[in-house]
């Protein structure tokens, strides 16, 4: 009889152990609110995890950016030149780029590059214990290690997908107008006619706001809930990817059935 | 690694990032060419409106003048209230007419302005009288369609 009735057990307990991991996230993400004006105030502490998360992740994100650029453009001119509409490969680069591949792929990878590596930070401070001895010497572990590489994250995310999308406007640049031949004037011309600042870009740089807030959230999150063992450590760095990947692209998709839902 | 250092790398970081963010609004958006702070609001209906969308431009002379704020129904005359933003540089007069175009065969439709030569010019909050609908292509054809078999039963 045990045997039977196990896995129902398991499954129990795997719900109420996400239930409780998703209350304890967002008690988790009230208290770093809380504890997040030591953060602005001491602002050195908050630079060096931009400089670490932010200034570290610069040559993958831009490389990726052009590489993606690059493909685009490729792609876009071999099926737009069937409809005689080359033209049209500024607008089709720069849209896919501005509203979807920009913030999606760079949060993708600054999710691999620096949340992996903010869990693993927090992750091993707690297992060597050096949290609670923060703890012991009256130091807030929030307010001091959590709160700044939270902040780190948001302010990085969307600074390194507007870099992304712009170095990926160039790579198409590069490949329609430089390699391939389509006119310079008309790429950028109807690009600026199609791309809305507030509808496109300014939706796509909210949209890297938020996936920068999920991110961030969950590298701490998990740095700061794994269990204290090497192996622990490993599990929840494995967690933090697969998780924020996951979030990242729900959240994508809500986000753009809110912001453009079907006009034009 | 020394505070200042990493100060400086931050700053860059910064700089290149708001500096993307500016080349996206300048170079790839419009912010540099279709700014519409400054606008008033005219109005006009038609019997048909093809497929014209709320966003779409407003073209004067091929010029855009403007973009189409709201698309409504209305219940009492059946016809469709295409609510025009334009431009506050620009003005016309009061008999302009304001038809529905399509850009190229397969192009998106925007709403033509036609200057008339009334002395008196529109002002904001008025309404346009004098519109034209869109062309649907299904009635051309069915028209021509139909004018063909009337010719081809006379000719017997």
């Amino acid at each position: 009889m045990p045997e039977r009735i196990d896995p129902l057990r398991r499954l129990g307990r795997g719900m109420v152990n996400g239930v409780w991991r998703l209350g304890f996230a967002s008690r988790f993400l009230f208290a770093i609110l809380m504890f997040s004006g030591a953060s602005f105030r001491r602002l050195h502490l908050t630079l060096r995890e931009v400089f670490v998360s932010g200034v570290l992740s610069l040559l993958i994100i831009l490389v990726s950016g052009l590489f993606v650029g690059l493909v685009l453009g490729l792609q876009g001119y071999e099926t737009l030149q069937r409809y005689g509409s080359t033209e049209a490969l500024g607008v089709l680069v720069a849209l896919s780029l501005t509203r979807e591949l920009g913030p999606v792929v760079a949060a993708l990878l600054f999710a691999s590059r620096a949340g992996s590596s903010v869990t693993a930070e927090i992750g091993l401070m707690k297992a060597t214990e050096q949290l609670k001895a923060m703890d012991m010497m009256a130091v807030n572990p929030i307010a001091r290690v959590v709160a700044p590489r939270f902040w780190g994250g948001v302010i990085s995310m969307p600074l390194l997908a507007a870099l992304f999308s712009a170095m990926g406007v160039l790579g198409g640049w590069l490949i329609g107008v430089v390699f391939i031949g389509v006119d310079d004037g008309a790429f950028w011309s109807q690009m600026q006619a199609s791309v809305d600042f507030r509808y496109d870009v300014w939706n796509g740089v909210v949209k890297s706001f938020v996936f920068g807030v999920a991110v961030s959230l969950i590298a701490v999150f998990e740095g700061y809930d794994s269990v204290p063992t090497a192996e622990g450590v490993s599990r929840a760095i494995t967690r933090t990817v697969v998780t924020s990947a996951l979030a990242i692209l729900a959240l994508d998709f809500v986000l753009t059935s809110f912001m453009f839902r079907g006009t034009s | 690694m020394n505070r200042s250092v990493v100060d400086l790398w931050v700053g860059i970081f910064v700089a290149i990032g708001i500096a993307a963010l500016l080349f996206l609004a300048l170079k790839v958006g419009n912010l540099s060419t279709a700014h519409l702070s400054e606008s008033y609001v005219l109005t006009a209906k038609f019997d048909n409106i093809g497929g014209l969308k709320v966003r779409g431009p407003v073209k004067s002379a091929g010029v855009v003048v403007g973009r189409i704020d709201d698309i409504q129904f209305d219940s009492k005359t059946y016809e469709a209230v295409v609510t025009l933003k334009i431009d506050q540089r620009y003005r016309f007069p009061k008999d302009t007419f304001a038809s529905v175009y399509t850009s190229g065969l397969l192009g998106e439709q925007y709403v033509g302005l036609d200057a008339g030569g009334d002395e008196k010019m529109l002002n904001a909050g008025d309404a346009i009288a004098k519109t034209q609908s869109a062309v649907v292509l299904e009635k051309m054809i069915s028209q021509f369609l139909f004018n063909k078999a009337a010719e081809g039963q006379e000719k017997q």
